[in-house]
């Protein structure tokens, strides 16, 4: 309902009897007047304070300014319809709410105003109900406001300590290059197939493909030390049987480290790079 | 390795992880760095290391989700005089909701309502979710399968708790009827279960 601070709403006018609750025009009262617990206008500096209507009756019970045993209902009603009026501009869930919690007080005191039927046990039982179903609820409210109070005073995280960690802001650490997954290169190699299966040339020379040829060739490509593509590596236009020569020149060449094969992220592009 | 080491290796771990460090999390980033460790061995470098914070201002603590290196509640007034901005407190609806939750998770967004005799705004949730104090356990078995809410570790983390049994106890009927004479006037024997 509100941002309110957490302790118990403080009573907007003093409580010691020595002095004046309120001086209204020139007359001092230092007693609270009996038909009104509350002045209109202060209960609308409280209101925000309060969670609900067992909150302020647990306010009210707490300022001995009504018993729940002995309610003077028609002063409870005015108060509570006063109150509903001006949260007339508010939510109208929460005037809900204290409607609901004034006819309860309603009922419990008509109760009690009607004579008690000479019954057993039994009967007594259901006569107190209401009234004990109220309390039980205030004190069940009551136990989790404290146990609210308990927690917060809790030590917490960054009030009442602070999680430590040592800046390790400024450390460089060594990223570990991805390691290329045998699957990556077959799949790789794959598409590679694929690509040279759209090039059918006619071939009229059937050149004699060597892998050792083929090696020279990419080591050239390769030149000093610079990263290739994978897909650079082949030409397209010898077709599948030029590629898989170049594959196996690869393999030959990481066989013998001649190369390191390397991928920035995982379906990346692979790369080449000559080991000196 | 040296036992010495093994503390050292342990202290640095924890100093420099950004989240509280579980006994299991220690034990296998030890095993990967190859650092063979019986579990008596980590155990007796963390104990090591929580002895060795008795006279300092920070402390070695067991959360709910692992170990965690803190400040110690009693120099905070130092550490705060550091920071600018004091960090937010929580309104009462917010405490009492979540209150109700630690307590009688796992619980329906109407049975926090039926205590605090007010709806919970869902705002409040939104925060407490947010936080990530809080989740959906459950669902409940009755019409509408309402929600059912607990608790997370990260709550226990942040009230600086290892378990939901170190909460403080949740005050007795009795005691809050012995507190008013208004409550007490209706007998306990009247009161419902």
């Amino acid at each position: 309902m509100s941002e309110g601070r957490l302790a118990e709403p403080e009573p907007t006018m003093a409580d010691r009897p020595e002095t004046p609750l309120a001086v209204v025009q020139g007359r001092a009262f230092t007693e609270q007047p009996r038909d009104l617990y509350i002045p209109p206008r202060a209960l609308l500096i409280n209101l925000p304070l309060f969670e609900g209507p067992l909150d302020l009756l647990l306010y009210l019970i707490r300022r001995n300014d009504f018993d729940i045993l002995d309610l003077p209902v028609a002063e409870v009603a005015d108060q509570y319809m006063q109150y509903i009026e001006m949260m007339e501009d508010m939510q109208f869930e929460v005037a809900a709410e204290y409607l609901v919690m004034s006819s309860t007080l309603i009922e419990i005191k008509s109760r009690m105003l009607l004579p008690r039927p000479v019954v057993g046990e039994d009967g007594e039982e259901t006569e107190e109900d209401a009234r004990a179903e109220l309390v039980r609820r205030l004190i069940e409210y009551q136990r989790f406001k404290n146990a609210a109070v308990h927690l917060d005073k809790l030590p917490r995280l960054d009030r009442d300590f602070i999680a430590l960690q040592v800046f390790t802001d400024h450390l460089e650490l060594p990223k570990p290059a991805p390691e290329v997954q045998f699957e990556e290169l077959l799949r790789a190699f794959s598409e590679v197939l694929h690509n040279a299966s759209l090039y059918r040339p006619h071939r009229v020379l059937r050149e004699s493909l060597s892998v050792s040829d083929r090696i020279t060739m990419v080591l050239d490509l390769l030149g000093d030390n610079k990263l290739l593509s994978f897909y650079d590596c082949f030409a397209m236009h010898e077709g599948r049987a030029g590629a898989v020569v170049t594959f196996l020149a690869l393999l030959e060449m990481m066989r013998s480290s001649m190369i390191e094969i390397t991928q920035e992220a995982h379906s990346g592009t692979i790369y080449l790079r000559r080991i000196l | 390795m040296q036992k010495e080491s093994l503390k050292a290796v342990v202290e640095t771990l924890l100093l420099s992880s950004a989240e509280p460090l579980s006994f299991k999390q220690i034990k296998s980033i030890l095993l990967t760095g190859e650092l063979k460790a019986e579990d008596a061995e980590i155990k007796k470098a963390i104990q090591d290391l929580v002895k060795a914070c008795e006279q300092r201002g920070v402390e070695l603590k067991e959360l709910a989700s692992g170990y965690q290196y803190q400040t110690r509640e009693s120099y905070l007034s130092w550490v705060s005089r550091l920071w600018q901005d004091k960090p937010p407190r929580y309104s009462r609806a917010l405490l009492e909701t979540l209150a109700i939750i630690a307590y009688r998770q796992p619980v329906t967004r109407a049975d926090i309502e039926s205590v605090r005799g007010v709806a919970v705004s869902s705002s409040t949730f939104r925060i407490l979710e947010e936080r990530g104090w809080i989740r959906v356990q459950g669902h409940k078995e009755s019409p509408g399968r309402p929600a059912l809410y607990g608790t997370s570790k990260a709550f226990l983390d942040y009230f600086g708790l290892s378990s939901l049994r170190e909460l403080p106890k949740l005050p007795s009927p009795e005691e809050i009827s012995a507190q008013h004479p208004a409550f007490h006037a209706v007998g306990r024997e009247e009161r419902k279960p």
